[in-house]
């Protein structure tokens, strides 16, 4: 019971961390509301599935800018496509920098696009491990017996 | 699409130029192509016959004429050599005689000649020179000697004029003379040119010596003078000219008289009247001198043949010239073969002239065919194009009436107006559903249709189809039940929309015609099927046919409904054969599918009803479009007729064949087979997936107990159950499921099954007596007191509130399941009976406290559309938590595909903005097909 509690308590200021620092918002809170015994592993499932399109675009949109002449508009159909799955997960920091990284594109400034790649990029791997490091608690407060406990 | 609309004019006008040009260049032959020499072949063709005939007409005259030359030489050699032997044969007489004067009258002293010796021995010997006139002896006498000779004989030598001669050296008077030239007497015959000459080469010579030709004196006659010299000494061997003159002593000479000789000769040999003979002295060749025959020449001339003479004279050539003394024939046998030849070439010139002619001329008219071909298949495709085109444009207000029409239903109308509005919506669909049709027929000829290869679950297809009708069916109280051969794999890849389109079709016009009985829709494999009609052939050759059992006195088939059908080979029989082996070979199927895992399957779908059947004179001509079986089914049941072409079109496009039994006033059996490709497996698996979630698995494991005294029926519901994963057992009646029930109750544990849940048949609950069921209640609730009571559920097709008071009276609390059967369906009953009954354990149940959220959406099907699979799989599960069934498309042109009518969803969610079709592209799509479905747009993540 002790080591479950103090798992919660983890797990709860991990949270609390990941909001405030802004990597997430809401929008994960109402996934994670989601889950129920049905569909345990929902949340990883998307989570996963997100983290797969987002390889895919962010490669697919680095080809697209070392190409000699940019194609604008694919680079803003991938991040609008990036976009709308950040905000469905509520992945809040990838979200802004989406938009930041669309006005570029429109504007077509390829240095602003390179940049907010390489942004993108970051924000990614750092939710990632965010992320991993959340399911990992939530894993251990499982073997440990535990449910995991609704979000505020 | 006015732009579409003139490419496309453009396009078929282009096709037709084309065709037209490929019309006039391509299909023309040799003759056709060269027309206009014809008749100058023709002349060509005379002419070198004429001149083959002329050459053959000279080929056979040269025979001939070397024939007659031939005949002409042989003749001519022939006379020569007559005339030649004679000749030397006189002369040698001549000969003879000269000895003789030499002997008898210069070797004899005194001469034991003289003239009247010598006229009396020629003429004795005369018949031994024929061709002499007369011979005659002239003695030498030299000008010294005249005096003395001329004394002794008492006259003068005369010379040829009878004139005394004129003083010279030396004289050659004939002393004796044959009678005949007797006139020569005493004449000195070195007078005469030509006689002077002879004598002077004879005694040079010593032989005979000829003159040549002249006027003989006294006949007149030609002729030449034979002479021989005769020597008064005998000459030594090889004596020089000078010795033989020095002993010379006179000269014998004849004259032949030729002209009259030949003329004899001649006479003698046949053919003497068909050539003439001309006989010649060549010894000055430069002058020829005639001996024999005219000067002036007439007959052939053309032909001549010349002979040489030898007469004994070195001297002297002769020649005798020979010719036809007519000319020669024209040869009757080589005109006429030439003139055949020549008519016969000329006939088979014609008739070649004339097939060509014949030739060009059909050509012509085949040319001229194939163009009206062209032009009339050019219009065919011009009118389907504007059928097409029209029926597109026709379409499109349509639409816009239809939607009007539901905006005004929406409206608040009375009920009259409301009536009016409704009339005019059902006939707007049905024109829509028309025009629909002939689309479809038109892309189908055009060849233009194409089918979808997609994995897709035949069984779903199918139960929608039943969902479809189901409402109809149960209006008219027509069982409606569809079963699905276990050895058919779960997925197959096909077209499912096309797939749904014929089974809609089959099932639709088998509830437009029947209004008792049942319509069953069963799907095995080809390859099973056809064994198992084998068979059951067999045994009905074998005399084992049983195909209706007399109960009760009414007659009752084996079928669903017990009402007679078309098809007697889809009997009960047959049917059992494959609900046995499917149920028995759980563990086979598997295998077998593994085995065809990359193989296609070629499915055996019969719909079978018991409606009207089809007149067996219309029977021929069911799936010609627009042809119905009877004008007045029209009237009578409405429809155009297409869809049965239709529905033959898209089976045979994919690869099976569409055919019927049909009895009038029994029934009719449609069947047709289609060729789907199997599914690889890890494609299987995520399907398989799919339909899990589709269909509820919280039934795996469940037992039931089927009370159903018609066998069809309960196989039907076996299936059903089967697919839920429930375990089901099959009791005929109330009774015997009461027994087994009991028992099973007693013996707790004996390996029989102890039923969950008990479905029991209307009519068996019906046919059963009430005390019956209330005894097995009884029953089970003393014996099941350790069990949970397990459910009763009742199946109905058509039931009365009434029915269903008593039947809840009768322990049927539970539920009743209408008719017809849909695994969902009865899932969805299940899951309802059962969670009443006990604590939900499975998945699908409500989470706490959110039963009010659960119920808002509950069993709504819900699609959402977005191309991101994030999204999608966030909303997915959003919606999942309201109790909605979801299904997912990631594409605008996906949903649509999903959305054809008819479909199954109850609302679509969709982003708006998407690539290819975004949400309000796909809003006017979408509202074409259909005004049923409420779109609500999916503002989700919209950007502000």
């Amino acid at each position: 019971m002790d080591l479950l509690s103090q798992l919660r308590g983890q797990i709860a200021d991990f949270s609390a961390f990941l909001h405030r620092e802004g990597f997430v918002d809401d929008q994960f809170t109402q996934l994670q509301k989601l889950r129920d015994e049905s569909s345990p592993g929902f949340v990883v499932e998307v989570v996963s599935l997100f983290f797969e399109d987002c390889e895919k675009l962010v490669n697919n949109m680095a080809k697209a800018l070392e190409q000699q002449i940019v194609d604008f508009k694919q680079v803003d159909s991938h991040v609008h496509q990036l976009k709308g799955s950040s905000s469905s997960i509520g992945a809040a920091r990838i979200h802004n920098v989406c938009i930041a990284f669309k006005t570029c594109c429109e504007d077509q400034n390829r240095d602003g696009c390179v940049r907010c790649l390489q942004q993108v990029n970051h924000e990614c791997i750092q939710l990632k491990n965010n992320l991993q490091t959340l399911f990992k608690l939530e894993q251990q407060i499982i073997a440990a017996g535990g449910s995991i406990p609704a979000m505020q | 699409m006015t732009l579409k609309m003139q490419q496309s004019y453009h396009h078929s006008v282009a096709v037709k130029v084309n065709e037209q040009q490929v019309g006039t260049k391509r299909g023309y032959t040799f003759i056709q192509a060269n027309r206009t020499w014809l008749p100058k072949v023709l002349l060509l063709w005379v002419m070198a016959m004429a001149l083959l005939s002329l050459t053959i007409y000279n080929g056979m005259d040269a025979d001939n004429r070397v024939r007659r030359k031939e005949v002409l030489g042989s003749m001519c050699d022939q006379r020569a050599r007559i005339l030649q032997d004679q000749f030397s044969v006189s002369v040698n007489h001549v000969h003879a005689l000269a000895i003789l004067v030499s002997t008898f009258h210069y070797y004899k002293s005194p001469s034991a000649i003289d003239q009247e010796t010598f006229a009396e021995y020629t003429a004795r010997t005369a018949f031994e020179r024929p061709l002499l006139s007369g011979v005659a002896y002239a003695r030498r006498v030299i000008d010294s000697e005249r005096q003395e000779f001329e004394r002794q004989h008492g006259w003068t030598i005369k010379t040829m004029e009878r004139e005394p001669s004129a003083i010279r050296d030396e004289y050659a008077p004939v002393i004796f003379s044959q009678e005949t030239v007797s006139y020569i007497e005493s004449l000195d015959m070195m007078s005469g040119e030509e006689d002077r000459e002879n004598i002077l080469r004879a005694r040079a010579t010593g032989k005979a010596v000829l003159t040549r030709p002249f006027r003989l004196l006294g006949s007149h006659h030609l002729g030449v003078v034979l002479t021989f010299p005769v020597y008064k000494s005998k000459l030594p061997p090889s004596p020089t000219a000078a010795q033989r003159i020095e002993a010379t002593a006179g000269y014998l000479g004849g004259a032949f008289d030729i002209e009259s000789l030949v003329e004899n000769l001649l006479g003698q040999l046949a053919g003497n009247q068909a050539i003439l003979v001309n006989v010649y002295d060549i010894t000055n060749s430069s002058d020829l001198l005639i001996m024999y025959g005219h000067q002036n020449l007439d007959g052939d001339l053309s032909l001549l043949h010349e002979s040489k003479l030898d007469f004994g004279d070195p001297f002297r050539k002769h020649l005798m010239i020979c010719r036809y003394h007519e000319k020669a024939p024209a040869s009757w046998a080589a005109l006429t073969t030439a003139f055949l030849f020549f008519v016969i070439g000329l006939l088979v010139g014609y008739i070649l002239y004339g097939a060509a002619i014949h030739i060009v001329r059909v050509e012509d008219g085949f040319h001229e065919m194939q163009e009206l071909k062209f032009r009339a298949e050019a219009a065919d495709v011009t009118k389907s194009q504007f059928l097409a085109t029209v029926s597109h444009e026709i379409r499109t207000p349509m639409n816009g009436i239809l939607g009007m029409l539901a905006l005004l239903l929406d409206t608040d109308l009375s009920s009259t107006q409301r009536d009016y509005a409704q009339t005019a919506q059902v006939c707007g669909k049905a024109l829509i559903a028309l025009i629909n049709e002939v689309l479809d027929r038109e892309k189908i000829e055009a060849g233009k249709l194409e089918l979808e290869a997609v994995p897709f679950d035949i069984r779903s297809i199918l139960d929608d189809v039943l969902s479809l009708f189901s409402e109809k069916s149960r209006n008219k109280g027509i069982e409606l039940a569809v079963f699905v051969s276990d050895k058919v794999p779960e997925i197959v890849v096909g077209d499912p929309g096309r797939f749904r389109q014929i089974i809609t079709n089959l099932v639709g016009n088998s509830v437009k015609f029947t209004d008792r009985g049942h319509i069953f829709i069963k799907v095995h494999l080809y390859e099973n099927a056809k064994a198992m009609t084998d068979t059951k052939v067999n045994t009905c050759l074998n005399g084992g046919s049983n195909e209706s059992v007399l109960t009760s006195g009414s007659q009752k088939f084996k079928t669903l409904s017990g009402c007679e059908t078309a098809d007697d080979q889809n009997s009960w029989d047959v049917f059992r054969h494959f609900s046995d082996e499917d149920f028995r070979s759980d563990a086979s199927i598997n295998v077998t599918t593994n085995n065809e895992a990359s193989e296609d399957v070629g499915l055996m779908v019969c719909v079978e009803d018991t409606g009207i059947g089809i007149p067996l004179k219309a029977q021929g001509r069911v799936f010609m479009p627009f042809v119905q079986a009877d004008s007045s089914t029209s009237r009578h049941y409405g429809g155009t007729g297409i869809g049965l072409s239709i529905s033959k079109c898209l089976v045979e496009l994919m690869g099976g064949q569409i055919d019927f039994i049909s009895r009038p006033d029994v029934g009719s059996t449609f069947s047709f087979t289609a060729v789907f490709g199997t599914c690889k497996k890890n494609v299987f698996n995520n399907m398989e997936k799919r339909n899990a979630e589709a269909l509820p698995s919280g039934f795996r494991g469940l037992k039931a107990l089927v009370v159903d005294g018609n066998p069809v029926r309960a196989t039907v519901t076996r299936y059903h159950l089967k697919r839920l994963g429930i375990l089901a057992e099959v009791v005929s009646s109330l009774k015997l499921a009461a027994g087994s029930c009991g028992k099973n109750g007693s013996l707790t544990s004996g390996g029989k099954i102890q039923p969950d849940i008990i479905l029991v048949e209307k009519d068996s609950w019906i046919s059963g007596e009430d005390s019956v069921s209330s005894v097995w209640q009884l029953d089970l609730k003393q014996n099941g007191h350790t069990f949970k009571l397990p459910k009763m559920i009742l199946l109905a097709t058509n039931i009365t509130d009434s029915e269903f008071d008593k039947a809840k009276g009768a322990g049927f609390s539970d539920t009743v399941i209408m008719k017809p059967l849909r695994a969902r369906m009865v899932a969805a009953c299940l899951q309802q009976v059962l969670s009443m009954g006990k604590k939900r354990s499975q998945g699908k149940g409500m989470p706490n406290g959110s039963s009010f959220l659960q119920s808002l959406l509950c069993g709504k099907r819900i699609l959402v559309v977005d191309d991101n699979r994030v999204n999608r799989r966030v909303a997915a599960g959003a919606l999942k938590k309201f109790g909605a069934d979801v299904e997912c498309a990631e594409s605008g042109k996906a949903a649509l595909k999903l959305l054809q009518l008819p479909h199954i969803y109850d609302a679509c969610f969709m982003d708006i903005q998407m690539p290819e079709m975004d949400g309000y592209v796909f809003k006017s799509c979408f509202m074409i097909l259909d005004f049923n479905c409420s779109v609500i747009y999916w503002l989700y993540f919209l950007d502000r």
